[in-house]
């Protein structure tokens, strides 16, 4: 399994001097980067754990660089993603995020059907890593 | 005096019989547009004879308060607020079209109502016998107005954040063939398109239900497909089920149930109706289901320079009436589409506030007073190998629709799927870098065919196919006034 959520997932990962040059993107449009880190992907998961604040003060891709390195060395087994806030009026969302680091093993998702009247089938779909407590799934 | 004598009068403004709309008060060069009028710019050529300006003003009194000879009645009321003005009419260089500029008050319209505004504007003078032809160009909606309206149900941002996707575009494909297929069949088209890496597939806009595959049994299947998807890949996915049908409880019956069984979107055709649409959008807001429009039938009055109205204007009205995507032009593919014309479409879908560009056909400055911008979407004849230059001409705001181009793959649909995925986010990788993609584009792309198989059995099927005639729907520029 390979989870693909993320602006670049279908590419073979990102070298760091790739990561960097996203990262200067990121802040040649004047957005905040910011990193953030989960063990639990499922899509609807909106909030992952954010890696320290929106860096809205750190306008050097290498600053950014540094961090992403810290997350990895404090959270080998997470997804990590970057993401690049754009604040601007009628924007104010994220205007890029991609995944830089995945556990070794990813086991991916059980979908599960619930057989109800009338052919109805309501689907949810069932993390496999979430089995276990947070801190141990990967 | 435009379908009457074509004499001028002299005759006293209110004495019985017919006086040039001149005359009556529609002809106001002089008059300044107020903040919350309603402007509209409309191609006009009148039949020899019409003087353009009594042409105008002929167009603005038929829109608004006129009828073909002086009524009394008219005494009884502030006619001078409720007649519409022409106060500009420019000569088309070259032509023997001139663009009349009329302006309304917001008085004439009901709040939050597109049927309403329509029967107005377009809704006796495209017949008028006076005119040769007659096309509405670009509206100017005012703040005042745009406010009376809900406007998209959900928009771009709130769609993004929902889907969880950013920073490209979106990709899409329509289930071929259109017609014929059972549900169960159709179902898997669904689920190897989406777990191949596309985020939607698609009914058509003539997909109801039609005795091989009622839409019942297409939601079901086609929601199994979605879902296995969205297990396989970690991302959400969705299916546009069409909803269209003959009645609005039919509609809504059919919406319900997508709802029901998890769908995250539904689509409906331009073909239902203002008012239809209207009501969907209510209903998708409501619901929390993304809305798409498909833009059925306007070629018959879209396409054609010198008679209709202009898809910037059905633009508009879709942004107000509240659906969430809309078909706007391709540029590359196989529908009718000047670049310049699609990128004045793509600024009137998006932005907050356009400025008016003639080289867009943008004729007026649009502010939508924060209303949520809506996603375009491109399809029909389009396929990986032009990824630069739909980058480059739609931007990253737009769900670009591959449906031959995924399904005709010759590895099978999820290659497909996976060919399209691939090729653009490797060129918003490369765009970002900074490259100058636009002309790198085919390198970058044959750079990750090298290790992507899939992308490189789609470029080599697909390489020579482009839909290149010319459009008979191009702005012209810049107008020089001569009245």
């Amino acid at each position: 399994m390979h989870i693909t959520q993320g602006t670049f997932s279908y590419l073979p990962p990102l070298s760091d001097v790739q990561i960097r040059a996203q990262v200067q993107y990121c802040l040649d449009q004047d957005w905040a980067v910011s990193i953030e880190f989960t063990d639990d992907p499922h899509p609807r998961n909106a909030y992952w754990d954010m890696w320290g604040l929106p860096m809205f003060d750190v306008k050097d891709s290498a600053g950014v660089m540094n961090e992403v390195q810290a997350c990895r060395a404090a959270k080998p087994e997470r997804y990590i993603r970057v993401n690049g806030y754009d604040r601007r009026y009628g924007r104010q969302t994220v205007g890029l995020s991609f995944i830089v680091q995945r556990p070794k093993n990813e086991p991916g998702f059980r979908l599960e059907r619930q057989e109800s009247t009338d052919r109805v089938i309501r689907y949810t779909l069932h993390s496999y890593a979430t089995d276990k407590p947070e801190g141990e799934r990967y | 005096m435009a379908g009457k004598s074509g004499k001028e009068t002299g005759k006293s403004r209110w004495a019985a019989g017919v006086t040039p709309y001149k005359e009556m008060g529609y002809w106001k060069p002089d008059y300044e547009p107020q903040p919350s009028d309603i402007l509209c710019a409309f191609r006009m050529v009148p039949q020899e004879g019409i003087e353009p300006d009594e042409a105008g003003a002929a167009i603005a009194g038929e829109s608004s308060t006129a009828t073909w000879t002086v009524v009394w009645t008219d005494r009884l009321t502030a006619y001078e607020n409720y007649q519409a003005k022409c106060y500009r009419v420019d000569r088309v260089p070259g032509t023997d079209q001139y663009i009349a500029h009329i302006a309304y008050s917001i008085d004439l319209f009901e709040e939050g109502s597109i049927a309403n505004l329509t029967s107005s504007i377009i809704g006796n003078v495209f017949g008028f016998k006076a005119l040769k032809s007659l096309r509405l160009e670009d509206m100017r909606i005012p703040p005042h107005y745009v406010k009376t309206f809900q406007g998209p149900a959900h928009g771009v941002v709130m769609e993004r954040e929902y889907l969880n996707k950013y920073g490209r575009p979106l990709l899409g494909a329509t289930v071929k063939p259109k017609l014929g297929l059972s549900a169960r069949n159709y179902g898997r088209v669904v689920y190897e398109a989406l777990r191949g890496g596309l985020d939607f597939t698609k009914d058509d806009e003539n997909v109801n239900s039609q005795p091989f595959m009622r839409w019942r049994d297409r939601f079901l299947f086609s929601m199994e497909g979605v879902a296995k998807a969205q297990a396989a890949s970690g991302e959400i996915k969705g299916h546009y089920m069409n909803v269209t049908a003959g009645t609005m409880e039919e509609m809504y019956e059919r919406a319900d149930f997508a709802k029901e069984i998890g769908s995250i979107i539904v689509m409906i055709d331009l073909t239902i109706g203002y008012t239809a649409i209207q009501s969907m959008a209510k209903w998708a807001r409501r619901n929390g289901v993304l809305l798409h429009l498909h833009r059925a039938g306007h070629g018959t009055y879209t396409r054609q320079k010198t008679h209709g109205i202009s898809f910037r204007v059905i633009s508009k009205w879709m942004r107000l009436a509240g659906v969430d995507h809309i078909h706007a032009g391709t540029v590359v593919g196989k529908l009718e589409g000047d670049p310049n014309a699609i990128r004045g479409f793509y600024r009137t879908l998006l932005c907050n506030k356009a400025d008016p560009d003639p080289t867009l056909g943008l004729y007026y400055e649009q502010d939508w007073a924060s209303m949520p911008g809506l996603m375009p979407v491109a399809s029909g004849g389009i396929h990986a190998g032009q990824t630069h230059q739909l980058l480059h001409y739609l931007g990253e705001d737009v769900v670009l629709q591959f449906g031959g181009g995924t399904i005709g793959h010759p590895d099978g649909i999820a290659e497909g799927a996976a060919a399209n995925r691939v090729a653009v986010e490797a060129m918003i990788l490369a765009r970002n870098e900074g490259r100058d993609y636009l002309n790198e584009g085919p390198e970058i792309l044959a750079a990750a065919a090298k290790w992507s198989p899939s992308l490189r059995k789609a470029l080599e099927i697909w390489k020579d196919i482009t839909f290149d005639f010319t459009s008979t729907d191009v702005p012209d520029g810049v107008v020089t006034p001569s009245v």
